[in-house]
């Protein structure tokens, strides 16, 4: 049931500016009061969205929340890439990559 | 009868959010044109509130409750939560419209158990329809919610039924009401795979969904959905809540695969009320 707290984590983060707040003065003090492994820890503590999107993060949760870090579009679908390369396949959830890594738009392959 | 618009249209963050990275600008103009004749229609016909059938994106819902179905009877609603410079909206406070939210509410709980909500944020799934359908925020906003994220999700035939019960809950009311289906066919949002679309699966439940065609509306298995249109294809439901709704033929005034920064197959149409 990790997943569930590290996704609820995530959820809270993203629909509260109170929560943004609290994210920004005092990140390990928010993070305890979820009950997340080591390993979600620290990709929270890390912003490490390849690591969150393969531990199963919904993407509509990840895509909010990397968008609430500043991360260009572009930049998030090669985190999530990244991700795949360094830790394997996303582990749970629907939001498995099908596309082999490829890039779907004219935008993205002619940066 | 007071049910006075029923249609569709793609509601993607890109549409605003990387309207500035496109490269087929002719076509992306075109789209929002189509976008703009969807808002003189809603207006010429009269409306009084839009009722925005929506698949949100855990802007509320979560797997602590995670209701099938939820009507948002508040004054007022926030939104977009996203980071506005990312999703291209600034955010509003917009005008809800509880009592005519409410009194839909109750008819629709005859024929199907729905939530109900005074707070609700808008996330893109909500705040880019309303960019474009009432971009002054003067048109009170009844949102509605078909769980379409989080696993089990509301089965197509209860969507169907509920589009049903919102087609009875509006005709029982003098005012005159809208209702739009927001929603992506085939994409794989949020994803790597972030622009593929499967323009034949696209073309071929939209013509299912023009011919207002239940039966073939409902045969979809939410593995097949899986697999042929991604985990974003699960939105179907708010497409199929609108036909219901309408009962009639559809018109399908835009639809182009050819935007795929945008994530989805962009999708305008509308349904005659019958």
């Amino acid at each position: 049931m990790s997943l569930y707290h590290l996704q609820k984590f995530l959820f809270e983060l993203n629909r509260g500016e109170l929560a943004q707040e609290r994210y920004r003065k005092n990140l390990p003090g928010l993070l305890d009061e979820y009950d997340l492994t080591d390993e979600e820890s620290g990709a929270l503590s890390e912003g490490d969205i390849g690591l969150l999107y393969v531990l199963g993060v919904n993407g509509q949760i990840l895509m909010h929340y990397a968008a609430f870090l500043g991360i260009e579009w572009f930049d998030y679908l090669d985190l999530m890439r990244d991700g795949i390369t360094k830790h394997g396949a996303v582990r749970d959830g629907v939001y498995a990559m099908t596309g082999g890594g490829s890039s779907f738009t004219d935008e993205e392959k002619s940066r | 009868m007071s049910l006075v618009y029923s249609g569709v249209l793609s509601h993607a963050p890109g549409i605003t959010g990387r309207a500035h990275l496109v490269e087929n600008t002719a076509k992306r103009d075109e789209f929002y044109a189509a976008l703009e004749k969807q808002r003189r229609d809603i207006v010429a016909a009269g409306t009084e509130a839009l009722i925005v059938i929506a698949a949100e994106h855990f802007a509320n819902f979560f797997m602590n409750n995670m209701p099938a179905f939820c009507i948002g009877i508040g004054d007022r609603y926030e939104g977009p939560i996203e980071d506005p410079e990312w999703l291209g909206i600034q955010k509003h406070s917009i005008p809800g419209a509880p009592d005519v939210g409410l009194r839909i509410t109750r008819e629709v709980m005859q024929t199907v158990d729905t939530a109900y909500a005074q707070e609700w944020k808008f996330d893109h799934g909500i705040s880019v329809p309303l960019h474009f359908l009432t971009p002054n925020y003067d048109l009170p906003i009844i949102p509605v919610n078909i769980n379409c994220q989080g696993p089990p999700l509301s089965p197509l035939h209860r969507s169907w039924a509920f589009g049903e019960a919102l087609r009875r809950a509006c005709d029982s009311i003098p005012e005159k009401i809208a209702l739009v289906g927001t929603g992506g066919i085939s994409h794989w949002p949020a994803t790597p795979d972030s622009g593929k679309i499967n323009e034949p699966w696209d073309r071929d439940f939209l013509d299912r969904l023009m011919r207002n065609d239940k039966q073939a509306l409902l045969s979809y298995t939410d593995e097949e959905t899986y697999r042929d249109a991604g985990q974003g294809g699960f939105e179907i439901r708010t497409f199929i809540a609108a036909a219901a709704a309408a009962a009639g033929k559809g018109d399908l005034k835009f639809y182009t695969a050819e935007l795929p920064i945008f994530a989805v197959g962009c999708t305008v149409a509308s349904f005659d009320i019958v």
